[in-house]
């Protein structure tokens, strides 16, 4: 077996496995500190049962991300170990900086915070979630720093084969970073948004806790509606940017073979089984220019065009992506995009019309759309990392050079195997959990001196004195 | 002192660190399944929860010190992270499973009370835990002794080479002080039965731990170049490691838990530091060529890179013993035996 395909297919797998918890985790943690603090402030009981409630899913989904987050690390050096060394005087540092700034932040507040509710004040008890929030969102700014690098590479020479650090600076100052990283920010505040809005709505649709679930929803879909505009806003500032960056991901994005001026938009195109050329295509014309340069004309170069200039510039080979992929995933998310932005800006206007209880169609549909981030999350990632094949870091390193030499195909697809049987039991069980306590909503009565939950059960109290 | 140096230092520190953070939370996941039993199954998991309730608000900060150096190492010394990684793949592999089915376990068992999915994450725990302290000792062993490194600085002896009797030994004596580790803390953590069976846990521990640490020291005479690095008269590093794994069982045999966990903090930190004595300047010796061994110099990053990742060293791991320290501060007290009380 290839190690290259193996190697790939398994950082595919783990990645977007992992993703499927980050957002979560980036996005809630803000929520449940947003609700603790209003408990501090307001000292009112339903604040805390509501922090008590999200907080339980939380370190729940908290748990899946911190472990499948190792493996991440663990990887470059495993089956990417000649990526390792070509970029490590870049890439390494600012994982180390994750590490340092931002995991021992989060998972040191975390224990304090599931463990604290009678060793700590209420501010403090409060401060240890912000915490938690901020290391996580941190976490994510580092991890896009590194993955910005393999984007747009800057602050760095070429010195004895391996890139260098020249410009620290730079690297945090790449352009990319600053939109990749309100991007995904906003990508998991909207998760979290719609996951407290779909959670709610189960429990608003049969009258249940209703004063906790309403008033989780309307805290949510403040947030959430914020969430999407942003997301939109960003988003397309982020398309407009690889006009100049990466050329090639834009024009596979777009399904475009040939350069155009002006450029149409492809509203479907179809292209033949060896992904080369297309047989069939709806166009709107001049729409596509429109969206990058804010006016209706402007040339955006075609895949064909691309394919000859980067052979000229970096020697023969084939410089196009799988268009399919690139474009589908690039479909799929800017169309839940969409649909999160009218659906967000519609849980706004249900809050403020005062009438989330009484719309038993509205909270349906918000159930459902509890899954839409998560699809959103993945394919936007796939369009950002099949985008760059067959780079590994954009113009200096090919994927096929930055695997690790000496190990086999064999030894490779153990821990494919291995990954994906554990990753696949593992969902199993957090699924089963969080719909477990999801359904079963906050406990009845939240006495502060004895916890009413069943034996047995967790329980946020301790009293260990 | 060159920055080099001082990275190497700084590794070196997170591995001990990482080893008697999480070497006592490894061990109390080995002793579960045989301390945590009672009469009866309401008992035995009361015993359970309150044992793992003890490592409750540490567990996952002490796995992050493993992540640090992992980053710190890619971060300062790539080439070395790169060769590393990718050589003991098979047991970073288990290694990695381990990590994640003990950590997963850890979070969910308590909360489903159905007495099967207990069962499996107990199981979970404990053979985590073990394979864990393991692996990780059978890594260090193989770093000791030196693997075949080729003049690419990769690694090119497969999987088979790295399971040699040494490296198994340094793994078993890894699992065996855990153990030992383990059965302190929870000595000291407990109250009641629980207490007891720990304190008598940790006598029994304290001897196969400071067999196979002898042992290893023996082997680690014959099967590295131990003798030549440091002499027939090691100094005193390997030495007052040694020592304090003997005070360590005179501790224990008074009841002085927290003189018996320094002592165990002790030889763990100190046996650590005897590995990278042997090693600097080296970070992996080739046992091919001495040539093709990566060192500190030609497996690092570029001098620009290491003084970047000095600055933020010298801000955040001082802030982070703070905090981490003060955690541990808040959570002293013992745990008991009373259901409503624990959160786990």
């Amino acid at each position: 077996m290839d190690p290259i395909i193996l190697a790939r297919l398994q950082f595919a797998i783990v990645t977007v496995y992992h993703f499927f918890f980050v957002p979560l985790t980036l996005g809630l943690s803000i929520i449940v500190a947003l609700m603790e603090t209003f408990y501090v402030r307001t000292g009112r009981e339903v604040f805390k049962t509501m922090t008590k409630f999200w907080g339980k899913l939380f370190v729940i989904n908290f748990a899946m991300g911190v472990v499948t987050g190792i493996v991440q690390e663990f990887q470059f050096g495993m089956n990417w170990a000649d990526y390792s060394r070509f970029v490590g005087d870049i890439f390494g540092a600012p994982l180390a900086i994750e590490a340092l700034m931002a995991f021992f932040l989060e998972s040191v507040f975390l224990g304090v915070w599931i463990f604290g509710w009678k060793r700590l004040s209420k501010g403090m008890h409060a401060v240890a979630i912000w915490l938690v929030a901020i290391g996580s969102n941190f976490s994510a700014l580092w991890i896009l720093i590194a993955n910005s690098f393999m984007q747009q590479p800057v602050g760095y020479a070429i010195e004895n084969g391996r890139a260098v650090m020249t410009d620290f600076i730079a690297l945090i100052l790449n352009p990319k970073v600053w939109l990749m990283f309100p991007h995904t920010i906003s990508a998991g505040l909207a998760t979290a948004a719609f996951f407290v809005m779909g959670i709610s709505a189960y429990h608003l649709l049969r009258k249940q806790n209703v004063e906790v679930f309403n008033r989780s929803f309307k805290i949510a879909a403040i947030i959430g509606a914020i969430a999407v505009v942003m997301i939109a806003l960003n988003g397309h500032s982020q398309t407009q940017q690889l006009v100049d960056t990466q050329p090639m991901k834009l024009a596979a994005a777009e399904a475009l073979w040939e350069t155009e001026d002006p450029a149409s938009l492809s509203i479907l195109t179809i292209g033949d089984l060896s992904q080369t050329k297309e047989i069939f295509s709806i166009r709107i014309p001049n729409l596509l220019s429109f969206l990058l340069f804010n006016q209706f004309y402007g040339e955006v170069e075609g895949i064909y065009d691309l394919q000859a200039e980067y052979e000229q510039l970096y020697g023969s080979g084939n410089y196009i992506p799988p268009v399919a992929i690139v474009y589908w995933s690039f479909r799929v998310m800017v169309g839940v995009g969409i649909l999160l932005l009218i659906l967000g800006l519609y849980g706004l206007f249900l809050v403020m019309r005062d009438s989330v209880e009484a719309s038993s169609t509205g909270l349906k549909l918000f159930i459902l759309a509890l899954f839409l981030p998560y699809l959103a999350n993945s394919a936007g990632w796939m369009m950002t990392e099949i985008g760059r094949v067959p780079w590994i870091v954009f113009g200096l390193m090919k994927i096929e050079d930055g695997i690790s030499p000496t190990v086999p195909g064999s030894m490779v697809l153990t821990s494919l195997v291995l990954f994906t049987l554990v990753y696949a039991a593992l969902m199993v069980a957090d699924i089963y959990l969080l719909k477990k306590y999801a359904k079963a909503g906050p406990p009845a009565a939240d006495d502060d001196d004895k916890d009413s939950a069943p034996e047995g059960e967790i329980s946020f109290v301790s009293t260990q004195d | 002192m060159d920055l080099n140096t001082v990275w190497f230092i700084l590794i070196a520190v997170l591995y001990i660190g990482f080893f008697i953070l999480e070497g006592f939370d490894f061990g109390v996941g080995m002793l579960l399944p045989f301390l945590g039993r009672g009469e009866t199954k309401e008992e035995t998991d009361l015993k359970r929860r309150v044992i793992l309730n003890t490592i409750g608000p540490f567990w996952d900060g002490n796995e992050v010190w493993l992540l640090t150096a992992g980053g710190a190492t890619f971060a300062a010394f790539p080439l070395w992270y790169a060769t590393m990684f990718s050589g003991f793949y098979l047991p970073f592999l288990f290694l990695l499973v381990a990590l994640i089915m003990r950590g997963i376990a850890i979070e969910f068992r308590s909360k489903d009370e159905n007495p099967k999915w207990r069962k499996l994450w107990d199981w979970s725990i404990f053979a985590g835990s073990l394979v864990s302290a393991l692996l990780l000792g059978v890594a260090f062993a193989n770093l000791a002794r030196g693997v075949p490194i080729d003049a690419n600085m990769n690694y090119v002896g497969g999987f088979w080479y790295l399971l040699n009797p040494y490296a198994l030994l340094g793994g078993i004596t890894t699992v065996a002080i855990f153990a030992l580790h383990g059965a302190i803390f929870l000595s000291m953590k407990t109250t009641g039965d629980l207490r007891e069976s720990a304190q008598r846990a940790a006598w029994r521990l304290w001897i196969p731990a400071v067999i196979t640490l002898l042992l290893l020291l023996v082997a680690t005479y014959m099967s590295t170049d131990f003798l030549t690095r440091l002499g027939i008269n090691p100094g005193i590093i390997p030495i007052t490691g040694i020592v304090a794994a003997f005070l360590c069982g005179y501790f224990v045999r008074r009841n002085r838990f927290g003189w018996a966990f320094g002592m165990t903090s002790i030889t763990i930190a100190f046996s650590l530091t005897t590995l990278f004595l042997m090693l600097y300047p080296n970070v992996m010796i080739s046992t091919i060529d001495p040539a093709y061994s990566l060192t500190i110099y030609n497996a690092s990053s570029s001098p620009y890179t290491l003084r970047i990742m000095t600055i933020v060293a010298l801000i955040f791991v001082p802030l982070i013993l703070l905090y981490q320290g003060w955690t541990y501060w808040i959570f002293r007290k013992r745990i008991k035996a009373e259901p409503q009380s624990l959160t786990y």
